[in-house]
Formats: structure tokens, sequence, C-alpha cells
């Protein structure tokens, strides 16, 4: 279980010392430092092979990993489309998949050498022949990515991660409304009561739990640290 | 509901949760709802059990307040307009009237949900001017509330202005763990939100370059930047228009006021 206390010590200083932090771990980053420091605290070193959660990388790593797969979905998707999709669905699949490759290769760009090693993806158990089944696992994945973001943006401790993150996850969210609307026409479907609760709050959905929702998804686990 | 303002008002607060036998051994909780909570061997509900003493102390610092007040503006702005379209008889058709329903229901739950987390200090809710006439009530969208296609043009605006402005506001609730992910459960709804309106309206549920997409041009100010391409200093930007639609942009607490500016008749 993810103890409710692992935070209170782990959110470093905000401010000042927090753009220091930022600074310093984009310098070394782009001069491929292999050990990044801020202050006494190591926070990302190279070739990693696990998502280390005890720092900001490790998160945007964890969310490299929910993209890679995501984008590897689409993509086989639009190699491989169901002959059943109904007018116009293609279009929308294909700029989903389009978004979804430059989330992946934002994120390998900003990692940098602080990318992790994300395992071979296994899609053998989605039927790409069935519109019906591209569409749910589509929904699956991004519903699970909205939570994935939404559980997660409160580790991060620097606000231009947050800031990126958020940027993202509304697009998810705009990804999701519309496959469900593609599954269920102008319903209530897009933002239905299964997802949102009676706060009107989407979910929130920890790293070890999604983890193990993807899990199928990959040949081989993620390892994961920090949490 | 966070530890970073509970550890401000109770310092033991984390050794206590982290064993909360000791803690009901050492007689640790100051009130008997904690107590409760505590005994029951609920975590959450002793936690939320402290966080409601602690906003009886007025303990929310006040930039978090600032904000949520933001948002339950913003909230208040949606969530009239959403009741008011669904109760006018004949303006929404059979087809549109389950998604407004579902927005409406969850724009009032934010309402709910910021006045509960403000308590004491939540805003009033402003008079709206619908038809954007700074409250002559015959500004561009006059037809609003007997135009179905207006309704919606107006809500495509203020939900697309809905997702930047909380995204704007994240970092400033950095220091909030709870209130933070719940202001990022709403920002996601109300991309949903955004995205069925925009399908319902004939265009794409995600903001290609800047276009407003079917809108009058006072509307651009909801979409001016989001044709930004530039997101962190180790990603080079990419040059095609689908990077512009993966990427939703903030916009700044004044940005989104000038936006809402001609929506609000009086205070």
């Amino acid at each position: 279980m993810e103890s409710e206390t692992s935070s209170i010590g782990r959110r470093g200083p905000g401010g000042q010392s927090r753009r220091d932090f930022f600074r310093t771990a984009a310098i070394a980053a782009g001069v491929g430092t292999p050990l990044i420091l801020s202050g006494c605290h190591v926070i990302g070193a190279a070739g990693r092979e696990k998502l280390d959660f005890g720092d900001d990388f490790g998160v945007l790593n964890y969310a490299y990993a929910l993209e890679t797969l995501e984008a590897q979905f689409y993509q086989q998707v639009v190699r491989t489309p169901p002959g059943n999709l109904k007018p116009g669905e293609f279009e929308i699949l294909r700029d989903i998949g389009a978004h979804e490759v430059q989330h992946r290769r934002f994120f390998k760009r900003a990692l940098g050498v602080l990318r992790a090693a994300i395992p071979e993806i296994n899609l053998s158990s989605i039927n790409f022949n069935s519109r019906d089944a591209v569409m749910a696992a589509a929904r699956n994945f991004e519903d699970t990515g909205v939570a994935a973001y939404n559980g997660v943006g409160n580790r991060l401790r620097l606000a231009e991660f947050l800031t990126i993150a958020g940027k993202i996850v509304s697009v998810e969210a705009r990804h999701a409304a519309a496959i469900r609307d593609m599954i269920s026409p102008r319903s209530r479907a897009f933002a239905g009561d299964d997802v949102i609760d009676a706060n009107g709050l989407d979910r929130a959905i920890k790293p070890r739990e999604i983890l193990s929702m993807v899990a199928p998804y990959f040949k081989t686990p993620l390892r994961i640290a920090g949490l | 509901m966070t530890l970073q303002r509970l550890m401000d008002a109770d310092p033991e607060i984390a050794e206590k949760l982290v064993s909360r036998r000791d803690a009901i051994a050492r007689g640790a909780s100051k009130s008997s709802s904690v107590a409760i909570g505590l005994a029951m061997g609920s975590v959450p509900l002793a936690l939320a059990a402290v966080a409601k003493d602690v906003f009886a102390q007025g303990g929310l610092p006040s930039i978090v307040v600032d904000v949520l007040n933001f948002a339950l503006t913003l909230e208040h702005l949606e969530a009239q307009f959403y009741v008011t379209g669904v109760g006018t008889t004949g303006l929404l058709s059979p087809e549109t009237l389950p998604v407004f329903d579902q927005i409406r229901k969850h724009e009032v739950a934010h309402v709910a949900f910021l006045q509960q987390v403000l308590g004491s200090r939540a805003v009033a809710r402003p008079s709206f001017d619908y038809s954007a006439g700074h409250g002559s009530g015959n500004g561009p969208f006059a037809d609003v509330f007997s135009n179905e296609r207006t309704f919606a043009a107006v809500a495509q605006t203020f939900e697309d202005t809905g997702v930047r402005a909380y995204k704007g506001q994240a970092a400033n609730l950095m220091g909030d763990d709870g209130i933070l992910e719940a202001a990022l459960r709403i920002h996601s709804v109300e991309a949903r939100h955004a995205a069925e309106v925009r399908r319902l309206r004939g265009q794409k549920s995600w903001i290609s370059i800047d276009i407003p997409g079917a809108l009058p041009a006072i509307t651009q100010p909801t979409y001016d930047g989001e044709a930004n391409r530039f997101h962190f200093v180790l990603a080079r930007p990419v040059n095609s228009i689908s990077m512009t639609e993966a990427f939703d942009e903030p916009l700044t607490k004044s940005q989104v006021m000038d936006i809402v500016a001609p929506f609000i008749a009086g205070a």
C-alpha cells in the first residue's frame, strides 16, 4: 500500500530553490551528466532500469511508458483498421494516434539520458479486426491515462512539469470523451457516472494500481521503485 | 485533506497516521471525530476529520482560497448556464438534452464541492448575462436561450476556457496535495465536456492551432496561445498541427477574467 505519509518528506522547498532545481536538472540533462544533484539529493540517474517515483523524472518516465503504450496501440489501429468503422471514425483514431505519438516523442526528448527503457509492448489480446474491440480498448487506454495523470500530479515537485502534465491530461480526457461518444453517441457516456463521481470528479488512480491495470500489455513487467 | 496543511496544524500527524494504534493508545487525537476515524481504522476518515478541524480554524492558505474562489466563480457561470438551458422548454433537442443535462449535473456538483471546501470563505454567485452583453442582455449571444446553436457555441467557449483556467492554476495548488488532486479531477471533467460539446457542434474534440471553430470573433481570446509548440527547454518544437492539438495550453487568471467579463452582469 502506498503510504499517505510518504509524500511528507518528499516535497521539496518551493520558490527560488525549486527554480534552481529545475535549472540544474535541465542543464545537467542537456549535457548528458549521468547524475543530477540538487543539494545533496540525487534526483536522477542515466540509463534507468526502473520507474523510480522518488523524483519527478520517475513520474515523467511513468507517463512516457503509458504514452508509448497508447502510441503503439493507435499506430496498429491505423495500420490495420477494423473494416466496420463508421464514416469519420478512422480520421478520429488517426488524429488521436498522432497526438499520442507527439506525447511519446515529447517525453523521449524531454527526458533525454534520463529516459527509462520501456519493455516491449504486447497488444496481442486486442482484436484489431473488430470495431467494438478497438473502441473498447481505446476507451480503456484513455480513461486509464486520465486517471493516471490525475493520480500522479501531486507527486511532481516542479511547477513546470505539473503544467506540462496538465497540458497533456486534458487532451487525453478529450480523447476519452470522443471515443466514448463514438461508442454511445449523444449520451451521457462521454463523462459517464462510471468514471465521474457524485462530486463531479474524474478518477485519480495511483501508479501501482495503474501499472497492474496495464501490465498485460507489456511483455516484461515495468519495474518500479520509490513508491 | 492535505498533509502539508495538517502538518502545519499538527506536526505529529504523520507519526499518528503511520501508527494509528499507537496514536489511539497515546490519546493523540484532539477531537472526537478524529478519534472515531482512528478507531474505525480508517485513515482517510481520520484525515477528513482532521481536515475539517483545520478548515474550522480557517486554515486554508490565502493563495488556495483565491484559486478556489476563482474556480468557484467559473463553476457558477457554467452551472447557472446549464441549469437555465436544460430548464428552458423547447431550447434543447432530445438528441442533445442528455449531454447537456450530464454537464449540468457536473457543474452543479463542482459548485457544491468548492463551496464545501471553502466554507464561509466561498464567494457569492455573481449575476450573469449569457448574451455576453456586460449586463445589457443584448450581447453577441442574445438568442442564447432560444437558439440551440447559440447555446452550444457558448457552452464550447465556457468549457474550453474552463480547461485552460484550471490548468493555469494547478501550480498554485502545489502546496496542497489533496486540493491539487481534486482540481485536476475537475480539470479533466471540463475537458471531457469540451470535447463532447465540440463534437455536437461538428468540430474536432481537440483544438487545432488556435482556431475557435465556427464561433464569433469575440471568442478568439479563448483560443489565443493554443498554437504553442514549445513546451519544454529540452524538447524541440515539432512543426505540425497535431503538435498543437496534442497539448492544451494554460490561461492566467486575468486572461480568463477578461474572457468571462462580458458574461458578468454584476457582483
